[in-house]
């Protein structure tokens, strides 16, 4: 398993809502959308993310959109496989805890 | 209307200050604008604003911050003052819930920061301090001793202050053991 993980809640979070190309406030309202409401990203925690999923190269800038000046980003094909490979590590998760708590009923 | 209130509170009660700060909000008075000393607030509806302050990594007029700032302002926020490396801002809260630093490595990185910054300049003043202590003992002077003593005052305040923030910084990274 890569350096990369795991990835923190907003990290995952975030890669998610970038399959298309969305601007900061899209991406926590829809965070919040898929986490059913539970999981609020803070502005400061969200800038930082991306600024260093920039950096990695795991998203990239899309384009400012036309009628403000919001920046939009975009998952690179580099954060679809980190996504990827974190999908896979979080369903071990899953299936360990669900053979171990399924078991003991 | 406006009205203006004086208070002072130390860089190292800024958690007591965004309480307080969010209590005038909830009392129907929201913050816009901040000197030294004086906070200027204007009527609004009781709770319609969530207030947020921080310590910026760098000075709010570098490229850096500003694009930071236009961020945190493209959520639905609004900055309302500044003041040194420390920034204010309001968001309506019908927009959703507001805040900066949500998980304990980041509120860890801005005690870090405000700790970092109080360091030296405590250093700083007790160095001077004694200096002055020196000075005025050696040629006999009442103001070198006058401006020793106000020296290490500063620098005991400073204190004080830096091991309240080790504390809690303390406690977050125990937190942060357990949670993100």
């Amino acid at each position: 398993m890569g350096a990369n993980f795991p990835l923190t809640e907003a990290v995952y979070y975030i890669l998610l809502s970038l399959k298309k190309p969305m601007h900061g406030y899209g991406i926590m309202q829809n965070v919040e959308k898929l986490s059913g409401g539970r999981l609020h990203l803070a502005a400061g925690t969200l800038y930082g993310a991306i600024s260093s999923m920039l950096e990695k190269g795991w998203i990239a800038t899309a384009s400012e959109t036309g009628d403000s000046r919001k920046k939009e980003y975009r998952m690179t094909d580099a954060g679809l496989q980190v996504l990827k490979d974190e999908y896979a590590r979080l369903q071990e998760l899953v299936n360990n805890g669900k053979a171990v708590l399924e078991d003991a009923q | 209307m406006r009205t203006k209130v004086r208070k002072w509170l130390w860089a190292w009660q800024f958690d007591e200050e965004e309480a307080w700060l969010n209590e005038m909000a909830q009392k129907g008075k929201v913050l816009v604008g901040y000197r030294l000393g004086t906070y200027e607030f204007e009527d609004c509806e009781p709770g319609e604003y969530t207030v947020r302050l921080e310590m910026l990594e760098e000075w709010p007029t570098t490229a850096k911050s500003q694009d930071y700032i236009r961020f945190v302002e493209d959520t639905g926020a609004e900055m309302v003052g500044r003041i040194m490396k420390w920034v204010y801002f309001r968001k309506k809260t019908e927009d959703g819930p507001f805040e900066l630093h949500g998980n304990y490595a980041a509120r860890i990185k801005h005690l870090r920061s405000i700790i970092t910054l109080l360091v030296p300049l405590m250093i700083f003043n007790t160095f001077i301090g004694f200096y002055n202590l020196f000075i005025g003992i050696t040629f006999p002077s009442v103001i070198n001793i006058i401006c020793g003593i106000v020296n290490c005052a500063v620098s005991v305040l400073l204190a004080g202050g830096l091991r309240k923030l080790n504390e809690k910084k303390k406690q977050m990274e125990k937190d942060a053991q357990l949670f993100e």
